[in-house]
């Protein structure tokens, strides 16, 4: 049954709704790849597998006794560790958190088990979202499944490599500045950062609170957008949430697989997020794309969003102060761990203390100093009140560029995967690999990865990032959905196709089904 | 130079000493906590006395991934204190987050509010004994999450020192608390400590008026921080403030500004300085003693709370609530003292017995207002003090009106009424019902109290002589017969005109 893991969620979904396909042989199919091949790649911190058979089996019984469920029921999906699971552990991939199990399901989740789909794990993550390559967990890292020497991304690596490597066909992710577009480019999937408000927050352990959004990861934009009609739409818990109704995604993608749908599209190119810094491979990738638009009748534009040269500083402003402040509980007094000090006396103060030293890692201490900082008296003005000035301005700079086009693309990271370690030992290395998903967040704009083909100098994916005004998610569905339909025709496979087998049994069945 | 912690109130400068040698300068925080269904940000139940930690989810329980959602009435019921305080509703205003690490508080930082506070640019004005008015301007008043209850357990004291571990309730954490901020109050004097007990006792009559508070004191619902500084006469630089904490009776708020006068002007006149902090009030032996050390370096690291929208309260919704404001507690209190014509001693007693609605209620159902003062403040008021609960929870003003009609229309003696009413707290029925029961109504048939009057005059010869002599003082012996005969049953008013009539009457 390897060849299930193949399938897209839609396909899938299709095999199971025609009772071709059960929930349990679904859900045994992926758990068996987990099995041989998540040793090695890490992707998940737990695996649920007895609970997943067991939901699946209760999708099956309801499906047989002829209830019309969710066209999603039955089909496996893997959630970052970030959000709270009421049957699993909820780690943030933080040694704090060890062995945690909420009490409660995030708001997300909740409408995952409500829609049927088979919850399969947790998935790894730099620890709580902080870094872009998982390297910052500290239950180890997780390998990208193209290049097992080199990062999956992150923070999302865990849910980025499980749906890369098959392990899953869909997953949760969440996005702070590009914690799911960019492990979504470095390992050929797709990733969808919704607008911010779009997705609710409840239940999702806050990293910045203004910049935080959930948002779903998978092999497909189709599969992406049918994600985001489950995950999405107004949560009263969740009080930023947006009142809006939304449109269908999974129609709008679809609208992007019809004749002609990119003709007229404005699309504009961000002239600052291109040139130095970017490698030349994910360059050439990049405008090769831009130039099968042209072809497809759309109509490229260059925009100048001049102050996006100070988002990054922005970011690293804005993140760590807010981080500090939702950081603060993690007490050792309700949840987690609790570490007595070696010596001294056991006042609240220094069990505190102790346990926070105890269970933070270095980049967590580092990014809650920084912020305590930012927010210090004195030095509010100077560091968290202009960092607040400039958001306003690449708000400003998103405006004026999307009051003369319809999309904005930019190159999803400007690198492919690094190798683990290159980039730990300087942390301003590791930040402005971000550059170019960080100005949608602190806009609150809704952007996508989606694969555009590999670099020739490393074989590795390419991505490309699609941003569009807030509230307009459906039409990165529309447009990514066609240059995907585009790329994959002039291809004649899908990227993740190509993506070398990761187990004796994959060299045979990866010929065997078409994602 | 003396200690700047006393040992004991023998060693303080006396007030009037104090207060020849300083300027005190006054400011209270007021924290009034709201009778909310809910909390302020989250769905749990605001009660008070449920088990530890029932009340609790992930939001007040500062869970992670817990998210805040403002509780509308909360909104409301602020509005509404600070319009009765005069207050000015800003027209935007947001959550601040006041971080410090705390165990009972749960997500170790405060939602408060810091640049934007839903009210602002009050004042109230009270008035002393004296008949002083005072005009408290009140800087701000803002919403703010309140903290869980810690217990410290194993020492001796109950206190934190000493303490082997301490347990915390969380069902507290996340009530809705408003924080009413005074401008300093200058020229206060010798009526200082009068100035923050009537202060702080308007502050709790507006929120009990309002209804937006239980504003039981003795339950923390209004608590009071006390800022205290003195200068020297003749010196227009302020003094060092100190700021004692959580003082929760009004008679404390008045004692623990007294006794702060009095030590930072012992201090001061010893030659030494006063530190800036937080001080605890022990009610026991009226001294406050040194807390935190408070400085304005003192970095809560204030910023906008991002899990909350800011609010913009309409000025239609202002206005449709400024409509809903009670008549002011005080001018209510002019009005109805006016309307009654009590005495002044008469009145207060009223309202020290918080039975101002009590007796307004008890007019309204007919009952004349000196018999309603007298029955609430008087055999209600004891029977309720010896049952240990509130006199308005024994009997309705409707009761009582009924049964002060059966008194002044003369079925009933006082002391019948007494009786009654026994009945009626006991749930007998209405007062007319439990004189039928009980057979309680006063013998108003001269035939039967003439027998009985005939009997005893002339069970006692000598002192029908002395009557017929004109030595009517005479009478109340066979009074006093009379009305044990009739088992206290009749007016004695009517009793003793008839042992007058019969005296020279019979043979």
């Amino acid at each position: 049954m390897t060849y299930l893991t193949k399938l897209s969620a839609a396909a899938l979904s299709e095999l199971l709704v025609s009772k071709q396909v059960s929930a349990v042989e679904a859900t045994r199919a992926h758990l068996d790849h987990i099995t041989a091949v998540d040793t090695d790649l890490h992707a998940f911190l737990h695996v649920a597998g007895d609970a997943a058979l067991d939901a699946a089996a209760k999708i099956d019984a309801r499906r047989a006794a002829g209830e019309v469920l969710n066209s999603l029921a039955g089909v496996p999906i893997a959630i970052k560790d970030v959000l709270a699971t009421q049957d699993m552990p909820t780690t943030a991939g933080s040694k704090i958190l060890e062995g945690w199990v909420p009490p409660y399901d995030a708001t997300v989740v909740a409408h995952l088990r409500a829609a049927g789909l088979i919850l399969l794990g947790k998935t790894n993550m730099d620890e709580f979202a902080m870094g872009s390559s998982t390297e910052h967990s500290a239950y180890g890292v997780t390998r990208n499944p193209w290049d097992r020497d080199r990062i999956p991304g992150g923070s999302g690596g865990g849910s980025a490599a499980a749906v890369a490597s098959f392990q899953a066909p869909l997953a949760l992710g969440s996005d702070t500045g590009g914690s799911i577009r960019q492990p979504a480019a470095v390992t050929g999937s797709v990733g969808v950062k919704p607008t911010y408000g779009g997705v609710s927050r409840y239940g999702a352990i806050a990293l910045a609170s203004s910049l935080d959004q959930v948002g779903p990861v998978s092999r497909t934009v189709y599969d992406a957008a049918l994600l985001h009609d489950v995950i999405g739409g107004h949560d009263p818990l969740d009080s930023t949430s947006l009142t809006d109704s939304w449109p269908s995604m999974a129609a709008a993608a679809q609208a992007g697989l019809t004749d002609g749908a990119l003709k007229g599209v404005r699309v504009g190119v961000i002239k600052e997020l291109a040139g130095d810094g970017f490698q030349a491979g994910v360059t050439q990738r990049f405008t090769e794309t831009l130039a099968l638009l042209v072809a497809a009748g759309a109509e490229i534009t260059e925009v100048s969003a001049p102050n996006f040269e100070y988002a990054v500083a922005a970011y690293y402003l804005i993140l760590p102060a807010e981080a500090s402040s939702n950081l603060a509980r993690f007490d050792s007094v309700r949840f987690g761990i609790r570490v007595n000090p070696a010596s001294g006396s056991l006042t609240s103060e220094h069990v505190m203390s102790a346990t926070r030293e105890a269970g933070f890692g270095d980049e967590v201490k580092r990014r809650i100093i920084l912020g305590t900082y930012a927010l210090s008296a004195g030095y509010y003005d100077a560091y968290y009140g202009s960092a607040q000035k400039v958001r306003t301005l690449i708000q400003r700079d998103f405006a004026a560029a999307f009051s003369q086009v319809d999309v904005l693309v930019s190159p999803s990271a400007p690198t492919t995967a690094f190798k683990f370690g290159e980039k730990l030992a300087d942390p301003m290395a590791m930040y402005i690999n971000d550059v170019t998903t960080i100005p949608a967040n602190l806009a609150g704009v809704p952007g996508m990865s989606i694969p555009i083909g590999l670099a020739p100098e490393d074989g590795l994916p390419v991505g490309l990032q699609i941003m569009a005004p807030a509230k307009a998610d459906a039409r990165l569905y529309t447009v990514g959905a066609a240059i995907e339909q585009l790329l994959e025709a002039r291809w004649g496979h899908t990227m993740l196709s190509q993506a070398p087998a990761l187990t004796p049994t994959e060299m045979f069945a990866s010929k065997e089904g078409a994602v | 130079m003396p200690n700047a912690e006393m040992k004991n109130r023998a060693e303080l400068m006396d007030f009037d000493t104090a207060l020849e040698l300083f300027e005190p300068v006054l400011g209270f925080e007021v924290h009034v906590e709201l009778n909310t269904k809910t909390k302020m940000f989250c769905g749990c139940a605001n009660e008070f006395g449920s088990g530890a930690n029932t009340n609790t989810c992930p939001t007040c329980l500062g869970l992670p991934g817990g998210l805040p959602q403002v509780n509308k009435k909360a909104i409301e019921s602020s509005i509404r204190l600070g319009l009765a305080l005069g207050c000015e509703i800003a027209e935007h205003s947001r959550f601040a987050r006041k971080n410090y690490f705390y165990p009972d508080t749960a997500k170790n930082f405060q939602t408060s509010q810091y640049d934007d506070p839903i009210c602002h640019d009050g004042s109230i004005t009270i008035e002393l004994e004296s008949g002083r008015l005072v005009t408290v301007e009140i800087e701000r008043a803002h919403m703010e999450d309140d903290a869980g209850k810690l217990t410290h357990m194993g020492g001796a004291t109950g206190r934190i020192q000493g303490a082997d571990y301490s347990l915390v309730d969380y069902n507290r954490g996340g009530v809705p608390l408003v924080e009413i901020v005074t401008q300093m109050i200058e020229g206060a004097e010798h009526d200082a400590p009068e100035i923050g007990k009537t202060y702080v006792a308007a502050i709790r009559e507006i929120a009990k008026a309002l209804g937006v508070s239980n504003a039981r004191m003795e339950e923390g619902n209004v608590r009071c921080d006390a800022n205290v500084s003195l200068r020297p006469r003749g010196s227009n630089v302020l003094g060092t403030r100190t700021e004692t904490k959580n003082v929760n009776s009004l008679r404390s708020v008045e004692r623990a500004v007294r006794y702060e006068i009095q030590r930072q002007a012992t201090v001061l006149a010893g030659g030494g300085t006063i530190t800036q902090e937080t001080r605890h009030w022990h009610e026991d032996t009226g001294i406050t003693s040194a807390g935190r050390p408070k400085s304005d370096a003192d970095d809560y690291r204030y910023f906008p709370e991002p899990d909350l929208l800011p609010m913009a309260p309409s000025r239609e919704w202002v206005e449709e609530l400024r409509l809903t404001l009670p008549e002011p507690p005080a001018a209510r209190r002019k009005r109805l003292q006016a309307a009654w014509g009590f005495a002044n001693l008469e009145f207060q007693d009223v309202v020290n017995s918080d039975l101002l609605d009590a007796v307004e209620a008890t007019v309204a159902a007919g009952a004349s207002a000196q018999a309603a003062r007298k029955w609430w403040t008087g055999e209600i008021a004891r029977l309720a003090n010896a049952a240990g609960v509130a006199a308005d929870s024994l009997v309705t003003p409707a009761q009582l009106a009924a049964l002060i009609e059966l008194v002044e229309a003369g079925t009933l003696t006082d002391r019948l009424a007494r009786q009654v009413l026994e009945g009626v707290i006991a749930g007998e029925g209405t007062p007319a019902e439990v004189v039928d029961s009980r057979g309680l109504a006063v013998v108003s048939d001269d035939g039967a109290l003439i027998g009985a009057i005939d009997a005893a005059l002339l069970g006692q010869p000598d002192v029908l002589a002395k009557i017929r002599d004109g030595k009517v003082q005479a009478a109340g012996a066979v009074i006093g017969a009379v009305m044990k005969a009739m088992r206290g049953q009749a007016d004695a008013a009517r009793v003793r005109e008839l042992v007058l009539e019969r005296a020279q009457a019979i043979e």
